[in-house]
């Protein structure tokens, strides 16, 4: 981009005489005469002038005081010897921290994408003109909304209690296909899995049709129109432009179940913040423990938030006339001008 | 560009008959009958809400009749026939059967997040089972014709609202459909991007397919058409050639609602 002095510097200083002087001015032909008075500038004067961006200046200030306050927290973090940055740092990536957090993920992953693509069946069924589907899935997501997520992870961690064997055949007849022992079916990871999904399954499915009701009916009055088959139409059609409206939410969901899979410690269960809480029952220290989750999550939510970025940018597709540069790529080009610059100014003294 | 391309066999011949059809209490088509004949170019006309485009939707059966039947070729469009009973047809018949009619939006209805080309050759693939090479091939002999060979890779977004359309007239001829139907092609349109999609229709109309157009473009009707119907009240008042129902319109009705677009329009 050229500066914004450029059209400036390229004028004519007298480019805009007073009519009086009787230069043929081409600009102006055809126009009445401009009446110039010494007060005011005429609007071919004005034409010519620089343009000055508006100041901020409370800007300014506001920036010292979000600075200062920045450096106290900062400061009270590093200085006050409670925080135990040692023990932090001694614990950080300690084996069965990191085994914590591999289950931690694992379990986030699974239920993440299970329940997100029950989910989107749950969605489907949902809008669909059969009623059956469309009540079914009603009454899915009522239950599971309507329940805490703590007593289905306990309702099915303990269905062995409740149910000892498990029966595959037509009810109310003898005939069955497969039997099996509910404790040797449910481990605690299943009912973790089971539960978090379901669940998840249950929110994720309202999102995904909220993101559905977003896209204009035309898109699907069109490839119906076109013949394309139901479900291309919902997949290909319909989701993807969808999924601008449900990124930002689901993401929510997804970061909320990283940190949400921590309540699977009532299964004992070990996962990262239930390893973290063995070790400080042990060793008593509380909040050096605590800190050294709560730095893991951080990083996975961070981790996510850029995927995020990038997911979203992927699905605004033809939604914006040129996408926006990425992070990166404005850093790039930063760092390309910079250079280009730096060279520029070393380059002579290179040659002498 | 000539339109070799499509084969001119004996098609596109519409029949309906006896249509009726209510939204709640409202009946928007009262005893609808129509005779569209192969390779005819035909004119709906009418103010608003006189059915005009739930006709053309009841063709596709994106709308279902709730009297009456609609056939194309002879085939009855959403039921079959059997034992005096109409049978909703199934789902994969009735998507069969949509392949058969090419449909053109007010709103163009361009998929979104997908290229010109992408929305092109989305219905042929996917509809038809056509091999992709032979699909895209075609897609982009369908965009040279409507002039846009160079927007393939377009988004819909980064077109105008006439390139939009020429797009999405594309579209529908990607199945070769033995119908067009055009509902109100140029009302979303600035007035000077309507001329470059009424050249893509009338180079169409010129080919032989049946062409079933909705539209305000009274002069366009007039040079198009082989024959005009005007409706009013879900009803059909009135048809004949352009020169009688715009010469020389019989009802009132006609005569009133011809006044009324004729003298502000100019004719191209």
């Amino acid at each position: 981009m050229p500066p914004i002095t450029t059209p400036v510097t390229d004028a004519e200083p007298d480019q805009h005489p007073a009519p009086e002087q009787g230069q043929p001015q081409t600009r102006q032909q055809g126009h009445k005469p401009v009446e110039t008075s010494l007060a005011a500038p005429s609007q071919q004067q004005l034409a010519d002038y620089k343009v000055v961006a508006a100041t901020h200046p409370w800007r300014w200030v506001g920036t010292v005081i979000v600075a200062a306050i920045a450096a106290g927290i900062l400061y009270s973090l590093l200085t006050n010897p409670r925080w135990e940055w040692g023990v932090v740092a001694q614990w950080f990536t300690a084996e069965s921290i990191l085994r914590g957090l591999g289950q931690t993920l694992k379990l986030t992953l699974i239920s993440g994408a299970l329940g997100f693509a029950l989910g989107f069946i749950l969605a489907l069924m949902r809008l669909s003109s059969s009623p059956l589907f469309s009540s079914v899935s009603w009454t899915f997501s009522w239950i599971f909304r309507s329940t805490p997520l703590l007593v289905q992870l306990l309702l099915w961690y303990n269905l062995g209690y409740l149910y000892e064997t498990i029966r595959l055949g037509v009810p109310f007849t003898p005939i069955t296909f497969a039997e099996f022992q509910t404790t040797s079916l449910i481990s605690q990871f299943a009912a973790a899995v089971l539960g978090l999904t379901l669940n998840q399954a249950a929110y994720s499915a309202e999102i995904i049709r909220g993101g559905i009701l977003s896209v204009d009916q035309g898109q699907i009055e069109a490839a119906t129109a076109l013949g394309i088959p139901r479900w291309r139409r919902s997949t290909r059609i319909v989701l993807p432009q969808a999924m601008r409206a449900i990124l930002p939410t689901a993401f929510n969901e997804i970061i909320g179940l990283v940190k949400g899979t921590s309540i699977v410690y009532v299964l004992a269960y070990s996962e990262l913040f239930y390893t973290v809480q063995v070790i400080y029952n042990r060793t008593q220290q509380v909040l050096p423990m605590l800190l050294v989750a709560t730095i893991w999550y951080i990083v996975i939510t961070s981790v996510l938030s850029i995927a995020q970025y990038y997911i979203e940018r992927h699905y605004s597709r033809g939604a914006l006339r040129t996408l926006p540069p990425t992070p990166l790529q404005k850093l790039r080009r930063f760092l390309a001008t910079h250079a280009v610059t730096k060279t520029a100014a070393t380059s002579p003294k290179g040659q002498l | 560009m000539s339109l070799a391309t499509i084969e001119k066999t004996t098609r596109g011949a519409v029949a309906v008959r006896s249509v009726d059809k209510s939204y709640g209490a409202q009946q928007v088509l009262h005893e609808v009958n129509l005779d569209v004949a192969e390779g005819e170019v035909l004119v709906v006309i009418g103010p608003s809400g006189s059915g005009k485009s739930t006709l053309l939707r009841t063709i596709n059966h994106l709308e279902k009749v709730d009297r009456g039947t609609i056939s194309l070729d002879g085939e009855l469009i959403g039921y079959k026939a059997r034992n005096g009973k109409l049978h909703e047809r199934r789902e994969a018949e009735i998507l069969a059967q949509r392949t058969e009619v090419g449909m053109v939006f007010q709103n163009f209805n361009l998929f979104g997040h997908l290229t010109a080309l992408q929305n092109i050759i989305e219905a042929p693939i996917h509809a038809r089972k056509i091999p992709k090479a032979k699909a895209v091939a075609r897609a982009k002999e369908l965009l040279a014709r409507v002039g846009l060979a160079d927007k393939a890779d377009a988004y819909p977004r980064q077109l105008s609202g006439g390139q939009q359309q020429r797009v999405a007239i594309a579209r529908a001829l990607a199945l070769d459909p033995k119908v067009v139907l055009f509902d109100e092609p140029t009302s979303a349109l600035d007035p000077e991007l309507v001329t470059e999609v009424l050249e893509v229709i009338r180079d169409l109309a010129k080919s032989g397919t049946t062409l079933i157009i909705v539209t305000h473009e009274i002069g366009f009707a007039r040079d198009v058409a082989d024959r005009i119907i005007f409706m009013d009240g879900g009803r059909v008042v009135e048809q004949g050639t352009p020169t009688q129902i715009l010469g020389n319109p019989q009802h009132e009705r006609t005569k009133s609602f011809l006044s009324k677009v004729i003298e502000p329009a100019f004719n191209i």
